[in-house]
C-alpha cells in the first residue's frame, strides 16, 4: 500500500496559500465598533443611550460657546450685540480678568508684582518635580519663598533676606553640631536663627538701610482672585508637609506622652469640617495671640488651614510608615542607627515615596479647598465672582460664564496635578 | 577567650536619664510635657487677658433666649421665639437630613458610574471616566453654585405656571419645579390617626417603619431557614415569592386601613401650597454633594471590583456554582471588603461638606448655631466649639461603626 501512495497523489503544493483577507466585519473599525460599540443588544442600547446624551449636552452647550462675545463692556451691551440669540457673555471675562486673578483691591500698576512671582513659581518647583533638572535650581527653589514675600507684600528687601540669612546661619550651626547629637543640633541651630532674626528690631526701622530695595507695601487684604487660592494652596501645602510627617512620626512613637498628643490632634482635626475651622481663624484664633498683637486674617487662616491639611498629611505618612516591612526598621537597628539616622536615612525615603499619591490627593483637595475662604469673605476667585463682579451693575446676571471659567481653572490645575503624579509613580516605581 | 559581661546592674545614676536607652524617653517625654503645659498655659492666658480686655466672658445662657429668626426648610415645629438652642437642635436635624440624603443618592451615583467605567463598552466607559475626573477635579463649593445656579435661574418662577396658556407646565401634573424649590406631592393618612390629630403624620410613619422592621426580621428568618433546609438536604426552597409577600404586604395592607392619600401642591396666590416643598437651597446642596462625591465613590467601587482576582470568579464557576451566586457569594463579599472603608470614610466626607450649605441659605447647623445665631449673639467661642463638639460626635460616631465594619470582616490569619 504504501509504496503506491506517492504515485497515487496527484497534486502537491509547494508553497502555503497567501492568507486571504480576513471579513470585513472581522477587522479594521467594523470590528472595532463591533466588539467596543455595539456587543450584544444591551451594549448597543448603553451606545445609543450614551450618543443621545452627548448630543444633548453638545447641542445645549455649543452654540453658547461658540456665538460667545467677547468684547463688550457691560451685559447690557453683549445682550444687544447678540439679539436674542443663544451666545455666552464671555466679555466679562475679559472686561473682569484682573479682578479674576488678582481681586479688586490690588494696585492696577503693580501687577507686575504678583505675575511675575508667579512665573518664578514654576522655576522654583520644577528642580522639586523633575530630578533630571540640574539639583543646583534647588538654590533657586530656597530662595523663592523670599523673593515671592517681597514681590507680593512689598516692602524693604532687608526683612526677607534677614529671614533668609537667621535661617542659613541656623542651618550651618546644625550642621556643625549634627555629628554630636541631632537633638542638640536642632536647638542650637533654633537659637542661632532667632538671634538674626531679631537683628531687624535691633536696626530700628527708621535705619537708611530700610530705603534700600523698597518696594510699595501691599496689605493682606488687598490680596484676593486666583492668586489667593494659589497663594494659600501653595504655602499651606508646603508648611503643612513637614508639620504631617512630624505628626506621623510622632504618632508611630513608642513615647505614650507624644503618641496621644499627636493622636489627639490629628482626630480632632479630621473630626470637624474646614469651615469651622476658618471661623476658627476668622472671628476665634485672634484670642489665642498676646492681646494687640493683630495678626493679620490671611496668616491666621494660612495657620489653620495648614493644622487642618497636616492631620490629613500625617495619615497617609502614617499608612507609608506602616506599609513598611518591619525588616527595615529592624536593619537600621541593627546597623547601629540611632532613631534619627534611621528615620531620615532608611525609613522616611521608603514611606514618603509610598505615601506619594495620597499626599498628591491631600494637595489636590486641599486647593480646592481654599475657594473656601470666600466664606469669611475673603475676596478669592469665588469670592470675586460672588461678591464684586456678580453684584456689579455691569454684570449683575452673568453666571455660567464665569463659573465655567473657574471651573475649567481649578480643572486644569488640577487634572495637571494628579497626571503628575501618576508619572512620578511609574517613575519611581522599582518593583518589575 | 571572650568573657561575657552582665549588664550593668543597679546603681542608677543621673546621667542615665540622658544617655540610657531605657530612661532617655521619660526624660523627652517630661520635656514634652512642659513645653505642652506652657503653651496651653500661654494660650489661655492670652485668651483670658483678651477676654477681660474686651470685656467678654464666657456663658452658655444665650442658648435659653429666644433665638428671633425664622428658618425656612425644618423638620420640627420651630418660630422665631423659640430658643437658640431650638434653632441649634433644626440645624442639626438639617445637617442630617441632607447628609442622609447625600449618602444614599451618591451611593447610587457611585455605584452606577463605577461599574459602567468598568464596562466593555467603550463610549460608556471614557464617559463616565470623564465624568469622574471633571466632577473630582472641580471645587464642591462651585459645583453648588453652579446646581443653585440651575436651581434659580432656570427654573421657572412659580407665577408662570398661571393661566391659560402658561409658560410652564407641571411634570406629570402632580409636580412643579419653581426657582423656589420643587414641590411634591405629600402622602398623607386620611383615616384613624388623621382623625386623631396628635402628630398624625409623625405617627403614621413611625408605624410604618416600625412595620418595615419586622419585615425585614421576617425576611431574614425566611432566608435562614432556607439555607438551613438546603444544608440538611441540598436542595433550597423558592423563597422569593415569601419574601416579597413578606416586605409589602403588610405595609400595603397598613396603607389600605390607614387610607394613604397624596396631598397634590396647588397654585394657590403667588406661590405653591400643599404636598411637599424642598426648596431650592436643599435641592442644590443635596444634588451637588451627590454628584462630586458620586465620582469618588466610583474610584472606589472600580477599585474594590478590580481587587477580586479573575481567579476567584474562574475557581468559583470551576466548582459548579450558577453565575448570580458567583457574584453574591464570592466575587461581593471580598469587593465589599475593599469598597466599604473608603465608602464610609467618603460619608463622613458628605456629614462634612455639607456644613458648605452655608453658602445658598440652607439652614444647617453651621448656618443657624455657627452663622447666625453666632453673629446676633456675638458669642464667638461658645457657638464654635459647640459647632465643634457635634461634628466631632458625629465623626467619632461614624468612625466607630467603620471600625465595627472592618474588624468584623478582616481576613481571619491563624
Amino acid at each position: 500500500m504504501s509504496d503506491t501512495s506517492a504515485n497515487a497523489v496527484a497534486f502537491v503544493r509547494t508553497e502555503s496559500v497567501p492568507a486571504s483577507a480576513p471579513p470585513v466585519n472581522a477587522a479594521g473599525p467594523v470590528k472595532w465598533l463591533k466588539d467596543n460599540l455595539f456587543d450584544g443588544v444591551g451594549n448597543s442600547i448603553l451606545t445609543v443611550l450614551a450618543f443621545v446624551a452627548i448630543f444633548l449636552i453638545l447641542s445645549n452647550t455649543m452654540p453658547w460657546v461658540i456665538n460667545g462675545i467677547w468684547d463688550a463692556p457691560t451685559l447690557a451691551a453683549c445682550r444687544e450685540i447678540l439679539d436674542g440669540t443663544t451666545g455666552a457673555c464671555f466679555a466679562v471675562l475679559s472686561e473682569r480678568w484682573n479682578q479674576l486673578l488678582f481681586g479688586f483691591k490690588y494696585p492696577t500698576e503693580m501687577y507686575w508684582r504678583p505675575a511675575l512671582a508667579f512665573a518664578m513659581l514654576f522655576v522654583a518647583f520644577a528642580p522639586v518635580l523633575f530630578f533630571d533638572l540640574p539639583r543646583k535650581l534647588l538654590i533657586f527653589t530656597g530662595l523663592y519663598p523670599f523673593i515671592a514675600f517681597w514681590l507680593i507684600w512689598g516692602g524693604p528687601i532687608v526683612n526677607p533676606i534677614l529671614a533668609l540669612v537667621g535661617l542659613i546661619v541656623g542651618y550651618m550651626v546644625f550642621v556643625r553640631l549634627e555629628k554630636t547629637s541631632f537633638a542638640m543640633a536642632m536647638g542650637a541651630g533654633v537659637v542661632s536663627a532667632a538671634v538674626i532674626w531679631s537683628l531687624s528690631k535691633v536696626i530700628g526701622s527708621d535705619s537708611a538701610i530700610f530705603s534700600i530695595g523698597y518696594l510699595e507695601t501691599v496689605p493682606s487684604r488687598d490680596l484676593g482672585g486666583f492668586m489667593l487660592n494659589m497663594m494659600l494652596g501653595v504655602t499651606c501645602v508646603s508648611l503643612s508637609l513637614p508639620l504631617g510627617i512630624a505628626l506621623a512620626l510622632g504618632r508611630q512613637s513608642s513615647m505614650p506622652l507624644i503618641k496621644y498628643v499627636c493622636v489627639i490632634f490629628i482626630e480632632f482635626i479630621r473630626g470637624v469640617p474646614l469651615i469651622t475651622l476658618l471661623f476658627v481663624a476668622s472671628v476665634m484664633l485672634g484670642y489665642f495671640f498676646p492681646p494687640g498683637s493683630g495678626v493679620d486674617l490671611f496668616i491666621r487662616v494660612v495657620i489653620m488651614i495648614t493644622l487642618f491639611s497636616a492631620a490629613y498629611i500625617a495619615e497617609v505618612v502614617r499608612g507609608g510608615l506602616a506599609a513598611l516591612p518591619k525588616g527595615q526598621y529592624e536593619a537600621a537597628d541593627s546597623l547601629g542607627l540611632d532613631y534619627a539616622q534611621a528615620t531620615r536615612l532608611i525609613i522616611l525615603p521608603q514611606a514618603l515615596k509610598i505615601s506619594i499619591p495620597g499626599i498628591v490627593n491631600i494637595a489636590v483637595g486641599l486647593f480646592k479647598d481654599t475657594t473656601l475662604v470666600s466664606v469669611i469673605s475673603m475676596f478669592d476667585m469665588v469670592g470675586m465672582i460672588r461678591g464684586p463682579i456678580l453684584a456689579s451693575t455691569d454684570w449683575n446676571g452673568v453666571y455660567w460664564e464665569l463659573f465655567s471659567f473657574a471651573a475649567l481653572l481649578f480643572f486644569v490645575v488640577c487634572y495637571g496635578i494628579s497626571q503628575y503624579s501618576q508619572w512620578l509613580e511609574r517613575r519611581l516605581a522599582t518593583d518589575h | 577567650m571572650t568573657i561575657i559581661t552582665d549588664p550593668p546592674k543597679g546603681s542608677f545614676r543621673l546621667s542615665m536619664l540622658l544617655n540610657d536607652t531605657r530612661y532617655r524617653s521619660l526624660t523627652l517625654q517630661a520635656i514634652a510635657a512642659i513645653l505642652l503645659a506652657l503653651a496651653i498655659f500661654y494660650l489661655a492666658n492670652n485668651v483670658v487677658t483678651n477676654l477681660q480686655r474686651l470685656g467678654l466672658n464666657i456663658d452658655f445662657s444665650f442658648l435659653g433666649a429666644p433665638a428671633g429668626y425664622d428658618i425656612n426648610q425644618r423638620l420640627i415645629e420651630y418660630t422665631s421665639q423659640s430658643t437658640n438652642l431650638k434653632a441649634a437642635f433644626v440645624g442639626i436635624l438639617n445637617t442630617l437630613l441632607v447628609a442622609f440624603l447625600a449618602c444614599i443618592m451618591a451611593t447610587i451615583f457611585g455605584v452606577f458610574a463605577g461599574v459602567l467605567r468598568l464596562s466593555n463598552n467603550w463610549l460608556v466607559s471614557k464617559l463616565m471616566s470623564i465624568y469622574v475626573e471633571i466632577f473630582r477635579n472641580i471645587p464642591v463649593l462651585i459645583w453648588i453654585l453652579i446646581i443653585y445656579g440651575i436651581m434659580t435661574v432656570v427654573m421657572p418662577a412659580p407665577r408662570a405656571f398661571r393661566g391659560e396658556d402658561a409658560e410652564a407646565a407641571m411634570f406629570l401634573g402632580i409636580s412643579a419645579f419653581t426657582n423656589r424649590g420643587v414641590y411634591i406631592p405629600g402622602p398623607e393618612f386620611s383615616r384613624i390617626f388623621g382623625e386623631m390629630g396628635i402628630l398624625s403624620a409623625g405617627i403614621g410613619w413611625l408605624v410604618a417603619i416600625a412595620i418595615l422592621i419586622c419585615s425585614f426580621f421576617g425576611g431574614r428568618t425566611v432566608t435562614r431557614r432556607a439555607t438551613r433546609i438546603q444544608e440538611a438536604t441540598g436542595v433550597r426552597p423558592a423563597t422569593l415569592v415569601t419574601n416579597l409577600a413578606i416586605w409589602f404586604l403588610p405595609l400595603i395592607a397598613f396603607f389600605i386601613i390607614t387610607g394613604l392619600a397624596f396631598e397634590i401642591p396647588e397654585l394657590k396666590g403667588f406661590n405653591f401650597k400643599g404636598g411637599i416643598k424642598i426648596g431650592a437651597p436643599l435641592i442644590a446642596i443635596w444634588f451637588a454633594l451627590s454628584i462630586y462625591t458620586g465620582a469618588f465613590i466610583a474610584e472606589n467601587v472600580r477599585a474594590g471590583i478590580q481587587a477580586v482576582s479573575k481567579g476567584q470568579t474562574e475557581a468559583a464557576s470551576a466548582l459548579g456554582i450558577r453565575p448570580n451566586r458567583i457574584m453574591s457569594l464570592v466575587v461581593l463579599p471580598q469587593a465589599l471588603r475593599v469598597i466599604i472603608p473608603p465608602l464610609i470614610s467618603q460619608y463622613l466626607n458628605i456629614t462634612k461638606n455639607s456644613s458648605l450649605a452655608i453658602l445658598v441659605g440652607y439652614a444647617d447647623v453651621t448656618a443657624t448655631l455657627g452663622g447666625i445665631t453666632l453673629n446676633q449673639t456675638g458669642r464667638a467661642i461658645e457657638c464654635i466649639v459647640l459647632l465643634m463638639l457635634f461634628y466631632l460626635i458625629i465623626s467619632l460616631i461614624i468612625s466607630a461603626v467603620a471600625n465595627l465594619y472592618n474588624n468584623s470582616t478582616k481576613l481571619k490569619e491563624r
